[in-house]
């Protein structure tokens, strides 16, 4: 109590004086905050790193499945595309399809159901078309990415359309 | 209500339940003595700068380190892979070094001016086993990389247990996880020294920090020998705890420049196959003992030698741990005396065997 009394009470003596212990003290404030951010950039970049790693994965444009022509009708293929899980199914009728395997709704990993020839998502029960990726019933807001597919004698290239 | 008054209220509410006032008001009383030899109070707190400083990047490395088979792989990763992960795991090493030496300065200030007499004998005791922990935390840190030269330090370190009549050989399995130094060992060091070691350390600290704030600094004999009125202090808020950052931040600037200047190297991958290699040395801090039972063991050959040395060892540090129930008396009598020269005679002893080690390595 008594130092804000001081405060109110306080007389400048010198304009010039207040100047430049105002000065000093942004100074001051400044170098502290320098220093601060030089610890911290490399802690940053420490902790950042598999983020990093991860962007240039993510990067990827093309995916060879090899050996991937000989899958069964009425099966699927989960690969990596990227860092992501994404599925290669071969339909009964013997049409490919390469969809994302991540759900648009919360992420869950979904599994495609030759029975139902649907997709599901065991999560929170959304479907979706097996041939389109679009978004049936359930909670996914969006259809699932649709991939490129070729198909050759040595395997199966999945490129983003 | 107008602001002031919410804060106070606010302020009043929490201090009525965790009675901040007292706290403060302790705060405002607590004194350092001032006077020629007070530069070697900043030492303690230095120590416990670094220890922090440990804990923190320790946390940093735990993010990457995985224990086991693929330790040397992870220690890899962090220094060339990820970034800046060079420079955290050189500030830990680095930090680590630091830390005991920190600890050895306030150990031998503490000694010369006799502040482990009454009633401080318990900080004494709770400081020679913090200092204890502190190298075990240093010898089970050192072999976590797996590369070569950590991993045959570890086998000379495990050896030395073996000498112990009876029981040695079954304690040194028991550390090694098995009769070679293994990812059985990286393993069970691991656990050791990020768990085991810090569960024993921050109760031991907290007990001895404690037991500065009872008792205070204490001054030297020469000091407690003046009147009062000559004697002078600082208050420990704001003026000590100011120069105490200050020797904090100087600590930190040190250690950033050693850590950044000469990064911790990484050797190759440990191989049990591999011989090891030439001027392979035990960190600095552990050169003194090992010079000790080496030169011991040219006087005393064989294991009657071995065994020797480690109770004479063993005695010399009971004498140091115990020192305040010997030197009790207040005045500078013959005790004080004996106790003097028994702290040089160490002081002369630990950097004489140092420095012959380091000189007969090749």
């Amino acid at each position: 109590m008594s130092e804000e009394i001081s405060v109110a009470t306080f007389i400048p003596e010198d304009p010039g004086e207040l100047n430049t212990r105002r000065a000093f003290l942004a100074a001051a404030g400044a170098a502290g905050l320098l220093y601060a951010a030089a610890l911290a950039y490399p802690i940053y970049r420490y902790l950042a790193s598999p983020e990093e790693m991860a962007l240039s994965a993510t990067a990827v444009t093309e995916v060879t499945l090899k050996d991937a022509q000989k899958l069964p009708l009425a099966s699927v293929l989960m690969f990596k595309f990227g860092t992501a899980p994404a599925m290669l199914i071969r339909h009964a009728d013997g049409r490919w399809i390469a969809l994302s395997a991540v759900c648009t709704h919360l992420g869950c990993t979904v599994q495609y159901e030759p029975q139902a020839d649907r997709i599901h998502c065991a999560c929170h029960g959304g479907v979706y078309n097996a041939y389109t990726g679009a978004n049936v019933s359930g909670p996914p807001p969006k259809p699932l990415k649709l991939f490129k597919v070729s198909v050759n004698d040595t395997g199966v290239e999945v490129s983003r359309t | 209500m107008t602001e002031r008054t919410i804060t106070s209220s606010a302020y009043n509410w929490i201090d009525e339940r965790l009675g901040l006032s007292e706290l403060a008001a302790f705060a405002r009383h607590k004194t350092v003595p001032v006077h020629s030899q007070s530069f070697w109070y900043y030492w303690g707190g230095i120590s416990l700068f670094l220890f922090l400083v440990q804990c923190f990047t320790g946390v940093l490395l735990l993010v990457y380190y995985r224990p086991g088979a693929e330790a040397y792989e992870s220690v890899r990763q962090i220094t060339f892979v990820m970034h800046f992960g060079w420079l955290i795991r050189s500030a830990h090493a680095w930090a680590a070094n630091l830390f005991i030496f920190a600890i050895l300065v306030h150990m031998f200030s503490v000694f010369f001016m006799k502040a482990y007499r009454k009633p401080r004998e318990f900080g004494w005791l709770s400081g020679m086993v913090l200092l204890g922990i502190a190298s075990v935390f240093g010898f089970s840190g050192y072999l976590l990389p797996m590369d070569e030269l950590s991993y045959f330090a570890t086998k000379v370190g495990l050896q030395i247990p073996v000498a112990i009549p009876f029981v040695g050989p079954a304690i040194a399995n028991m550390l090694r996880g098995g009769p070679e130094v293994s990812e059985f060992t990286v393993q069970r060091f691991f656990a050791l020294h990020v768990v085991v070691l810090p569960a024993l350390f921050l109760p031991l600290l907290a007990f001895h920090l404690w037991l500065v704030q009872r008792h205070g600094n204490a001054s030297p004999p020469s000091e407690d020998a003046k009147p009062a009125s000559e004697r002078k202090s600082i208050p420990f808020m704001p003026n000590f705890l100011r120069k105490d950052l200050a020797m904090w931040l100087i600590s930190l600037n040190i250690l950033a420049l050693l850590a950044s200047v000469f990064p911790w190297a990484l050797g190759r991958q440990a191989d049990s196959l591999v011989p090891a290699p030439a001027g392979i040395h035990p960190e600095w801090y552990f050169m003194s003992p090992f010079e000790m039972l080496k030169l011991l063991g040219n006087v005393l050959p064989g294991e009657f030698g071995e065994i020797a040395g480690i109770l004479l060892f063993t005695l010399g540090i009971a004498l140091w741990i115990l020192i305040p129930f010997y030197d009790i008396g207040k005045e500078s009598g013959q005790r004080a005396r004996a106790a003097h020269y028994f702290g040089l005679l160490a002081v002369f002893a630990l950097l004489a065997t140092t420095v012959i080690g380091y000189w007969t390595i090749r």
